[in-house]
């Protein structure tokens, strides 16, 4: 299988991309034509490392109301995505190598992009006793993480660090003080007040940020702390790794793009966990982007069904349907606002995450692999929730304009997305 | 307007405008004239999530005595413990065509989200901590009895201001209409984020009631004392209580309010209950001429 994309931007310079058989053949003035041979004109578009989002919630087995792999796989490479690494909060929640194979098997059959299964870190997620975290590393799990909830005793974090650093597994954590978060449903502060909605504090994720790079440091152990959003968080972090602990960490789109604010008129769309912050979190958050204290941007992508979400603040689930509006909201945040470059981008959207899952992604190179994204950096276009391939349609950038389009996603020089034919 | 929802983005006519059209059904009332069918072959359907003995009475009592129908569902009596959602609620309701629907919720923002989904003009019979637009109303149509003019008055809010819907609303009723509002507690019950609130924040009860006209004191849920907010009744009433001698701090003449139900003997002493300058159930009074002059005039649209 042969294909060749012409006449595409690819760190600023025009080339021809010849692939074959899922690498990357040629970067140059060669291109490819003839019988058998895939050809995109590459005219006006970008060429990019497909994206890896390691943080996405594909919601099966258990809530196929809300997403299944299938419909979440086509919102992935929709917006760009050539691998997803999957939360392991489904129902039964995935902490047993039978379940793994299954996400596996469902990615497969879905045939979109590269799916890694994130397990649990502990069985059930209920923090009382480890998942088999070799078993299921062997049948296929890529990382560990209880996501949606902390691993809140700090003597089964401690094991849990050390067991995996036995084997080299990844950790993921959640970072919430549940003590200090418990009630609140949107962000202390001025917009809670405001609303009469009780609020979660920063400190509810200071405070465990702190205690995780305690116990990274202490016991010499990597971490990996998922979706920070607060800017004490973010300085605890850029601390710890001058020390050189250990740790990494993620944002998303919705730390850097939005605060609080978009709650006024109590909108569940913007209700997430951690919550939206202030402007002065948001900008710490971009610092942390551009001095290199966030390694990776992630979704967390969290689709839910319209009744989920309407069911008040206070009764509608966290999350924001993230994976078709995350490129454009970084490239227009923080790309086109000249923060960061685009390479950089590229580094906390495709070359961090591979590394730290340890995983092969994409490479814009002779022989590397033909994961490949397309946008159209100067395309602007207005966010609408009901042309999501995901089931979730909750977003609070729904009606808010961006510039950077995805138009053509390859998966292994396959074409698995392409823009031209949704129109 | 069709709904009222909260103080906040009202403006002082329209508040001034309740209060007058209140006061000429003070007069009637306390005269012993009653009923008015100004609100004849209306209904009005009082929806409480949460317990309530004096809100809904008083919404009850002023739609009667203006000659409404009233239904009133309670969550013990209703579908609603069947699992029904608020919004098929909602939309069963506004089927049988009411003219208003008094909401209490527990959550805030629940009426915001009824008001979206029916035809009938909702009131916020109080909502989570948020509002409690009728308490408000009533508060100043009280202090506005007593004090003549409010603008340029001093008001002291004393105690859980965190969990406080009175106080939230209060502190626009009260600014809308040109009052300085001050307020104080332990900071375990002062929220974050009350800079974007046109209040003091004092830290002192001397701050607080010096000068004061209006000294408002909130009723606080004892069982607060185990999630460690306040340590107890008694530390709570001799620092945050009311009493003869703190009352000395303000202008002469202030007078006590409460929202109700007091506990007696800790948000206010002995030697103040009872006595000329609370004015607790005046503004139950109050409140029921408010709440009449606030139906009347939504359904009439003069609002």
């Amino acid at each position: 299988m042969v294909t060749a994309i012409n006449n595409v931007s690819v760190k600023g310079k025009q080339v021809n991309i010849v692939i074959e058989d899922g690498r990357i053949r040629s970067i140059g003035k060669a291109t490819r034509t003839g019988k058998g041979v895939t050809v995109i004109d590459g005219t006006g578009l970008t060429a990019l490392p497909g994206f890896i989002d390691m943080h996405v919630h594909l919601r099966e087995p258990g809530f196929e109301y809300k997403e299944d792999i299938e419909s979440g796989c086509a919102a992935a490479v929709r917006g760009g995505f050539t691998a997803v690494a999957c939360m392991p909060n489904t129902k039964p929640v995935t902490d047993s190598p039978y379940l793994v194979k299954y996400i596996l098997m469902r990615a497969a059959q879905a045939d979109k992009c590269r799916v890694y299964p994130v397990a649990a870190i502990t069985q059930g997620e209920k923090g009382e006793q480890l998942s088999e975290m070799k078993k299921l590393k062997d049948a296929g799990a890529v990382a560990f993480s209880d996501d949606g909830v902390p691993v809140s005793d700090s003597r089964m974090m401690k094991n849990a660090l050390l067991y995996a650093a036995t084997f080299g597994l990844t950790l993921i954590e959640h970072c919430e003080d549940k003590s200090l978060a418990e009630g609140g449903v949107v962000n202390e502060g001025e917009n809670a007040n405001l609303l009469g909605l009780p609020g979660i504090s920063n400190a509810a994720e200071d405070a465990e940020i702190a205690r995780n790079i305690v116990l990274s440091e202490v016991y010499d152990a990597p971490l990996h702390l998922a979706h920070v959003s607060t800017r004490g968080g973010m300085q605890l972090i850029r601390e710890a790794k001058a020390r050189g602990v250990k740790v990494t960490c993620e944002t998303c789109p919705h730390y850097i793009a939005l605060t609080d604010a978009e709650i006024a008129g109590y909108n569940t769309a913007a209700k997430v966990n951690p919550p939206l912050r202030t402007e002065k979190d948001r900008l710490a958050v971009i610092a942390a982007i551009k001095d290199g204290t966030a390694d990776c941007i992630v979704t967390d992508h969290a689709p839910h069904s319209k009744e989920d979400k309407d069911g008040g603040m206070y009764d509608a689930p966290n999350g924001i349907s993230g994976l078709e509006t995350s490129y454009a909201v970084c490239y227009t945040t923080l790309v086109e606002s000249g923060t960061i470059t685009q390479e950089r981008l590229s580094e906390l959207m495709t070359y961090n995450p591979a590394a730290i899952l340890g995983v092969e992604c994409g490479r814009l190179e002779k022989g590397g692999l033909a994961d490949i994204t397309l946008v159209d950096n100067g395309a602007e276009w207005t966010v609408d929730p009901q042309k999501f391939a995901s089931k979730g349609k909750n977003t609070p950038f729904a009606g808010k304009t961006y510039k950077g389009r995805v138009e053509y996603t390859l998966v292994g020089g396959k074409v698995v997305y392409a823009r031209r034919e949704e129109i | 307007m069709k709904d009222l929802l909260q103080i906040r983005g009202l403006c002082p006519e329209q508040i001034n405008a309740v209060l007058d059209r209140a006061d000429e059904y003070f007069s009637l009332v306390t005269a012993g004239k009653k009923p008015f069918p100004k609100l004849k072959d209306r209904s009005v359907i009082t929806l409480f999530y949460e317990n309530s003995t004096r809100t809904r009475t008083s919404f009850e009592s002023a739609a009667k005595y203006l000659g409404a129908e009233v239904v009133n569902i309670s969550v013990g009596a209703s579908s609603v413990q069947k699992g029904e959602s608020l919004k098929d609620t909602a939309l069963t309701l506004d089927a049988m065509y009411p003219d208003v629907i008094v909401m209490r919720h527990a959550q805030s923002g629940a009426p915001h989200r009824l008001a979206g989904w029916v035809r009938a003009h909702v009131i916020n019979g109080g909502d989570g901590l948020h509002a409690h637009p009728t308490q408000a109303l009533l508060d100043m149509f009280t202090a506005r009895r007593h004090l003549g003019t409010l603008a340029g008055r001093r008001a002291a809010i004393v105690g859980d201001i965190r969990h406080s819907r009175v106080a939230r609303s209060n502190i626009y009723a009260m600014s809308l209409l040109g009052m300085q509002v001050r307020l104080f507690g332990p900071k375990t019950l002062l929220p974050e984020g009350l800079e974007a609130m046109p209040c003091t924040v004092c830290s002192s009860m001397e701050e607080a009631l010096e000068g004061c006209d209006v000294v408002m004191a909130l009723r606080i849920q004892l069982e607060r004392m185990k999630g460690g907010l306040f340590p107890s009744a008694g530390e709570y009433n001799r620092y945050f209580g009311l009493n003869k001698k703190v009352m000395e701090l303000a202008a002469p003449g202030a007078v006590i309010m409460h929202p109700g139900p007091v506990n007696r003997g800790v948000e206010l002493s002995h030697d103040v209950l009872d006595t000329d300058i609370c004015l607790k159930d005046e503004q139950v009074t109050g409140g029921l001429c408010v709440r009449m002059a606030l139906l009347d005039m939504l359904i009439n649209k003069e609002l």
